[in-house]
């Protein structure tokens, strides 16, 4: 009844193009970004903002970096974190050595840095496809938390190569409180997801579509694979480098090489399979899913079996069951995601309540 | 699928009701979060750390009726040992109870580098007894953390001092051949600077050989140690990568007694999977096992007396980490009744909690009262000095049990001091801290 585009003709190219056709989508994202921005900080408390909403930014972030490259362009790697843990490593020493240089640009550079490392590793990708190449990523995996360990330059020398991000400050203004380090990490993904999304359908998004559906008839019709292939490497991995710069600066505010180590990889990678591959809305709907479900089952059993009778370790133990559980679950009712869901029931929104 | 589909929105949304309507805390008591991990690849630990530890605040509630009259509440959150978990639960838990948090005590290395930079905007102790990062024994640096009791550098020289007493004097340790054998971790890698630096000065061969997180595979690693022939070999290990290391040593024929781990290295859990073959390997102690303690019979006998003890099996009442977990609430009992005496018996917030730390002074009649003489090192924590004690027991393996072997074996403070001092002032420089001035404290 509400969600109904009767009525909306679309008279120029533009109109046709917009990434929201339909008004209502458009009233509901400006309310959404308008609820995540203004409503949110005014708000959440601190547990909300520093414990659950920047790190689920953070990684939805990384999500969508991996999605970029596997739902995208159809190339799997597990080398997401080694990705993200060159971001962090690359911020960190950009600020120790050149202060000078502002905070968002050493994000940016931090990014092109991991990007560099990300089509060094995409390289196998021309010659290996699908799950041989997963295991090709993983050496990425490996040797950038072997650099990071062995190399103590990377870390300034310190004792025990764990890194202390640096406080943050943009044009002078400290960012250390939970509402502004998350209305930067919003601000930064939100820019972030938009280009993805636009992205996805310019040329070259096209063209790692091609790719992903079938190589060699995109090579047929002209589509160079090389470039297309390492860009969807370097795309991604910028996004898993900045992914990774927050999540030392902005959320923990230290990093050991093992915070990225190849259970974050798998991690991110399901956010993306459970999520919806190649969707953007999939990236958050996945991070959301998976960083937040297992508190909440937490807390859900601290609330309801509280005090003492029911021991801790078992409640540990029925987190895990129920999550694992849900995620079958969710897998055999929905095997294309969380986006996928949300596409049916906007199709089903429209025949409301008149189904036929 | 209709009914099912409204099954589960009822279900979500009655949860959600549930977690918000938990029941408030009662005034007037001490609130004490529980950062324990009970699943994953470090349950073993952290199962028996935290057990020890409930079972003493229990003690405490159940036959002295609290810290003077105040009454010790907490609750548990679950870690899984990881950093994100553990920040998660920090948030969750610091203001919890008509105080807030009394201090935390995350028994992870990796969160507690976590939590350093937190912890001092919130005004919330993190207490790191035997792990975390070492510099920030430099308490005017770092006025909220507490590496108490002894950290991993003290303990590096503990060890060479054992090892120097065995092989008569450290003026024989020249020219002999130690290697470090690590956990490829943050600490694991800890303990390197303090080994290389105590080799310049007693001239022996250090060689550092790194185990890769988890460590259950060491193949490798032991051929290089027999290639280079060590005459000891100083284990640092955690988990699943204690045994490992030791059925690797039986592998090559190195002799167990001439192995030396630290004290995450020493427990039951690492030389059980070993058995009779671990006979003979040596381990620092920071407590030692058993229930000869009149602390740890007084818990047997209030607490598991009454059936309110936290351990499910009971047979690790006494273990090596569960008495870690019953002298983590020693000491955190303590400093609470230390800053009760200036500020008051009333439950007290985290910054007040800090003042009893920093003047907490354990001296042996105190010991003695509690009940852990032998148990528990005379502990002295100044504004300056976060650490304390600095000294560790050593302990052999018989086959079945652990048998303490040495009294308390002192840290070399003049060799460890000037290095905490000069790495807390680089942190303090890349993060634009400021020094305090431990004189200006007021006693």
């Amino acid at each position: 009844m509400i969600y109904r585009e009767a009525g909306q003709f679309r008279t120029t190219y533009a109109a046709d193009q917009r990434i929201f056709p339909i008004l209502q989508d458009r009233v509901g994202m400006v309310l959404l970004l308008a609820a995540a921005f203004v409503v949110v900080p005014l708000t959440a408390s601190e547990y909300a903002l520093s414990a659950l909403l920047i790190p689920m930014l953070v990684l939805a972030l990384a999500a969508l970096g991996l999605n970029i490259l596997t739902g995208y362009a159809g190339q799997f790697s597990l080398g997401t974190a080694a990705f993200m843990s060159v971001g962090a490593f690359a911020a960190y020493n950009l600020q120790l050595r050149l202060p000078w240089i502002p905070l968002l640009v050493i994000f940016v550079l931090a990014g092109l840095i991991a990007a560099g490392v990300g089509m060094v590793f995409g390289l196998p990708s021309l010659r290996i496809k699908g799950f041989y190449l997963a295991v090709a990523t993983l050496a990425a995996q490996f040797f950038v938390d072997w650099l990071f360990t062995k190399v103590g330059w990377f870390s300034n020398y310190s004792s025990s190569g764990v890194i202390t991000a640096q406080p943050m400050a943009i044009a002078g203004v400290p960012i250390e409180t939970p509402v502004r380090r998350y209305l930067l990490v919003l601000s930064i993904v939100a820019l972030m997801a938009l280009v993805v999304k636009n992205f996805s359908r310019t040329r070259t998004g096209r063209s790692w579509m091609a790719v992903r559906d079938m190589d060699v008839a995109a090579e047929v019709i002209g589509i160079p694979i090389l470039r297309t292939k390492l860009l969807a490497f370097g795309f991604s991995s910028f996004y898993c480098g900045v992914a990774g710069a927050l999540w030392a600066f902005a959320y923990l505010g230290t990093v050991e090489p093992q915070a990225f180590d190849l259970q974050r990889s798998f991690q991110i990678l399901f956010m993306v399979i459970i999520g919806g591959l190649g969707t953007v809305m999939g990236a958050f709907l996945g991070a959301a899913f998976i960083t937040l479900f297992p508190l909440f089952l937490n807390w859900l059993f601290h609330a309801v079996l509280r005090g003492g009778e029911v021991r801790a370790g078992l409640l540990s133990q029925l987190e895990l069951l129920c999550f694992g559980a849900l995620i079958i679950v969710f897998l055999i009712v929905e095997p294309h995601g969380f986006a996928r869901l949300w596409q049916i029931t906007k199709e089903k929104l429209r025949l409301w309540p008149f189904p036929h | 699928m209709r009914t099912t589909k409204r099954w589960w929105w009822s279900g979500a949304v009655s949860a959600l009701v549930l977690v918000w309507a938990a029941p408030a805390r009662a005034e007037g008591e001490q609130f004490m979060p529980v950062p324990s991990y009970r699943v994953g690849p470090y349950a073993a630990g952290g199962t028996s750390l935290y057990g020890g530890f409930i079972d003493y605040m229990n003690l405490i509630n159940m036959r002295d009726g609290g810290i003077n009259g105040v009454k010790l509440t907490w609750e548990e959150c679950e870690t899984e040992y990881k950093p994100d978990r553990g920040v998660e639960c920090y948030e969750r838990l610091k203001a919890k109870g008509p105080t807030g948090a009394s201090m935390f005590h995350p028994y992870s290395t990796g969160i507690s580098y976590a939590l350093i930079s937190k912890v001092g905007h919130d005004k919330i102790p993190l207490v790191t007894i035997a792990h975390g990062r070492t510099d920030a024994a430099d308490g005017r640096y770092f006025p909220y953390v507490f590496p108490l009791i002894t950290h991993y550098w003290s303990l590096n020289t503990d060890i060479i001092r054992y090892i120097g007493e065995r092989e008569g004097g450290m003026a024989k340790l020249k020219g002999k051949k130690i290697v470090h054998l690590h956990h490829g971790s943050a600490y694991g890698k800890e303990p390197n600077v303090v080994f290389q630096k105590q080799a310049e000065k007693y001239g022996y061969e250090a060689k550092i050989i790194e185990v890769p997180a988890p460590g259950s595979e060491q193949q490798a690693q032991w051929l290089e140690i027999r290639q280079f022939k060590p005459d000891w070999v100083i284990v640092t290990g955690w988990g699943v990568m204690n045994p490992a290391a030791l059925k690797n040593a039986v592998r090559v024929g190195f002799p167990m007694d001439h192995i030396v781990g630290n004290f995450w290295t020493g427990s039951e859990e690492d030389v059980e999977p070993v058995g009779t073959a671990a006979k003979g390997y040596i381990s620092a102690a920071l407590n030692p096992p058993g229930k000869e303690s009149k602390v740890i019979q007084e818990i047997e006998r209030v607490v598991y007396g009454a059936g309110k003890g936290n351990m499910v099996d009971k047979k690790r009442v006494g273990s090596i980490y569960y008495n870690r977990g019953v002298l983590t609430g020693i000491v955190s009992v303590e400093a609470i009744r230390v800053a009760q005496g200036k500020f008051g018996k009333k439950p007290l917030t985290g910054e007040q909690i800090r003042w009893g730390l920093e003047n907490l002074n354990l001296d042996p009649a105190r010991i003695a009262a509690i009940g852990a003489t032998g148990f528990i090192q005379p502990l002295k924590v100044t504004c300056a000095d976060h650490e304390g004690g600095g000294a560790v027991k050593f302990q052999q393996w018989d086959g079945t049990k652990w048998k303490i072997i040495s009294d308390w074996v002192q840290a070399d403070k003049e060799l460890v001091r000037p290095l905490i001092e000069e790495s807390a002032a680089k942190y303090a420089k890349e993060n634009n801290i400021t020094q305090r001035d431990c004189a200006k404290e007021s006693t």
